[in-house]
């Protein structure tokens, strides 16, 4: 550890490097984070399929390279094809669980996980796969190398990301989902039809798992399996930044994205996930503490 | 209803009864007529399937070759073979239960290995406590043979071989080129599952005889795959010989990130590159002087009187299953396996499975995959593992030297 602190010390470069990458990386996972908030804070659905839902847009990419296409074209494929999807999955299954408690709704999409690993391992099998961007990398001065795709992923990610922040904010359909998160009774009161609005936040955050997919399988590996990652990281991502704090969970995602990536370098591989969930206990107990002084506060 | 305690012991004991009259029906089954039946459970379905079929293939083209030529003879009888198969569904308790009902419900008392370690691990310690023998071809790991096991034999190198000749390569190179062996840098990184662990365990002693120097560990976590942390170290540090496992993953991300970074490592080895179809996924250019092991390949003179040589087998088998280009090495040592079997019965002279482990565990034979001999663990010692470099994606032997078929090129050279 301490030969990778000095190695940072000689070099400050390497640090720069290793940030610009976490930030790359990151940009996925608040993307993927992202779609769990907005389900997780309008319906009140912990979705445990939302990795497997990105690896499912991750082999839209997949397919359409082996139909010979460029696996960039699969992204809009993946963001239509994936809202139709979550579409469809709400009406079969999400709809009759939204209302129930917090077991019914984890254990239905925890079946949910598992029946898309199975599906694409019965259809593309257990081996990994990639969707080959071949946009090669740039160099920057001596040192720090960008892989082109993931400065794409990072602007597409940025691209989409402020598309569904303004969609939010100014669409019709996005103040009726922001009315349903404050209150769903209230809102349907006020004529706002819940049962579509939650039929379209998932809808949207299959597609924004779609898209992210088609991300993942150009900078990374793709098998049926893998979604637990993914999974994983964006829970740690939202409980870090909060419930119905969207910009937080974008600043966290960027931050826990550096942070395992450095802390990769800084302490060896092995302990880069560790590292982030001990960040995760060190936020919490901040935040924890934070409440406990506005609680005394006599009002 | 009131059912008297004595009632009760009469019905258990007839039921101990039938069941053990089930077991002695059975225990005559595993020699049906003039049958050999030997069982194996194997991942037919799940994440092993892609390999477990492989081996499957490679068991059932060793039956149909020894029927053919006139099965095998105990005791100057002639007998036919052949396999009973259950699907494990890569799942490792599965194999257990499965094993257990080859050997009690179907009295197998011959047995042929599950795919993986993993499932090996599993079934092992069943075959064990029924004292019946088995041959198994796809377990590898170096844990296996520290159990103490009687009855398992495997055909197969161990993990801790798979890339320690990376390591003897090295130090060879480093003296053409007048430096010392001891001069050589190593970075590693594996991932942290026990397969890949045991093959560092082997670099890490092998590095450590030649005094080489260790200048990256990494041990990549089994779930992100992502390398670059590693590899911008590797950039920094500068090593003469970047070695990596990881499985198919590891191996599809290594080769990509190593691309896409432009790591300039005259040297690299890692494991699962066919596996994982380098070649095909990134192109021969990206791919090209990447060192992979492998337990066997085509090109190598290994020979014997059934199969002819590894070439021949290679044709033979392509032409059984047209739809293979190329023969996985784990179809072939499956083969070896069935062959080891055959081996087995003809100097055990008997089907008694005591005879039969004694006559496994002094076999010595040559065959198209390489020599097999046991060692008192179990594993094969007879056969090393080779080396393989990816040039203008052929896979092309080049170490040891006794083998290679071409020249390695140092340091690499791809085409970015």
């Amino acid at each position: 550890m301490l030969d990778n602190l000095s190695l940072l010390w000689q070099a400050p470069i390497i640090g720069v490097d290793l940030l610009l990458q976490g930030l790359f990386i990151g940009a996925i996972f608040a993307l993927v984070a992202y779609g769990l908030a907005l389900v997780w804070g309008v319906m009140n659905v912990k979705n445990l399929a939302q990795g497997d839902m990105v690896i499912l847009g991750g082999y839209i990419a997949y397919q359409a390279t082996l139909w010979g296409l460029h696996p960039i074209v699969a992204l809009p494929a993946a963001i239509v094809l994936m809202f139709g999807l979550g579409w469809g999955i709400y009406v079969l299954i999400i709809r009759r669980v939204v209302d129930r408690d917090m077991f019914t709704s984890l254990l239905a999409t925890f079946g949910l996980s598992l029946l898309i690993q199975q599906v694409l391992n019965l259809i593309y099998g257990p081996e990994v796969k990639v969707a080959e961007s071949g946009f090669g990398s740039m160099e920057i001065g001596s040192f720090i190398i960008i892989q082109n795709v993931r400065l794409y992923s990072l602007l597409l990610a940025g691209v989409l990301a402020a598309a569904i922040i303004v969609f939010m904010k100014r669409s019709r359909m996005g103040q009726a989902i922001r009315a349903t998160a404050q209150d769903a009774r209230a809102a349907r009161v006020l004529g706002v039809n819940t049962d579509h609005v939650y039929a379209f936040t998932y809808a949207l955050n299959a597609s924004i798992c779609g898209a992210a997919g088609v991300l993942v399988a150009m900078i990374w590996v793709i098998q049926p399996y893998y979604g637990i990652v993914y999974s994983i990281r964006a829970f740690i991502i939202v409980t870090a930044a909060g419930l119905g704090n969207l910009p937080g969970v974008i600043i966290a995602g960027f931050g826990l994205g550096m942070w395992e990536n450095v802390s990769g370098f800084v302490f060896g591989a092995e302990f880069a996930v560790a590292a982030v969930v001990l960040m995760l206990v060190f936020v919490l107990m901040y935040r924890l503490a934070q409440s406990y002084r506005v609680r005394q506060v006599v009002r | 209803m009131f059912v008297s305690r004595k009632s009760v012991r009469v019905l258990t004991s007839a039921v101990a009864g039938i069941a053990a009259l089930g077991m002695a029906s059975a225990a005559t089954a595993k020699v049906d007529g003039d049958t050999i039946i030997l069982g194996a459970a194997i991942s037919l379905t799940g994440k092993y399937a892609t390999n477990g079929i492989h081996a499957q293939k490679g068991y059932e083209f060793a039956v149909k070759k020894i029927n053919d030529t006139g099965g095998v003879q105990v005791g100057g009888k002639s007998y036919k073979l052949k396999v009973q198969y259950y699907d494990d569904e890569s799942t490792p308790a599965r194999g257990a239960q499965l094993a257990e009902r080859l050997i009690n419900q179907d009295g197998i008392k011959y047995m042929l290995g599950p795919y993986s370690s993993g499932l090996t691990k599993a079934i092992a310690p069943v075959t064990e406590k029924y004292k019946i023998p088995m041959v198994e071809a796809e377990g590898a790991s170096r844990s296996l043979f520290t159990q103490g096991y009687r009855y398992m034999f495997a055909v197969l190198s161990t993990s801790e071989q798979y890339l320690a000749s990376s390591i003897a390569l090295a130090g060879e190179v480093a003296e053409q080129k007048g430096m010392k062996a001891s001069d050589v840098k190593i970075a590693m990184a594996f991932e942290n599952d026990p397969f890949s662990l045991d093959v560092r365990a082997g670099v890490v002693d092998d590095a450590k005889k030649l005094g080489m120097k260790i200048v990256i560990d990494d041990k990549l976590p089994r779930d992100l795959s992502d390398m670059t942390s590693t590899l911008t170290k590797v950039k920094a540090l500068k090593p003469d010989l970047l070695v990596v496992s990881g499985h198919s993953k590891g191996a599809a991300t290594a080769a990509r990130q190593i691309q896409e970074l432009k790591i300039d490592t005259p040297m690299i080895a890692m494991t699962h590159c066919e596996a994982a179809d380098v070649v095909g996924k990134f192109g021969a250019d990206a791919s090209e002087g990447l060192l992979c092991p492998t337990q066997w390949a085509e090109t190598l003179s290994y020979s014997d009187p059934l199969m002819g040589t590894a070439a021949e087998y290679d044709a033979a088998f392509k032409k059984a299953y047209p739809e293979y280009t190329t023969v996985p090495y784990q179809t072939a040592q499956a083969t070896a396996a069935v062959m080891v079997w055959a081996d087995a019965f003809g100097r055990a002279k008997s089907t008694d499975t005591e005879d039969l482990r004694d006559a496994l565990a002094s076999t010595d034979m040559k065959t198209f995959y390489g020599g097999i001999k046991f060692s008192e663990a179990g594993n094969n010692i007879a056969k090393p593992m080779v080396l393989r470099q990816i040039q203008d994606g052929e896979y092309n032997v080049v170490a040891p030297s006794k083998w290679a078929s071409s020249e390695l090129r140092y340091p690499r050279q791809p085409k970015n």
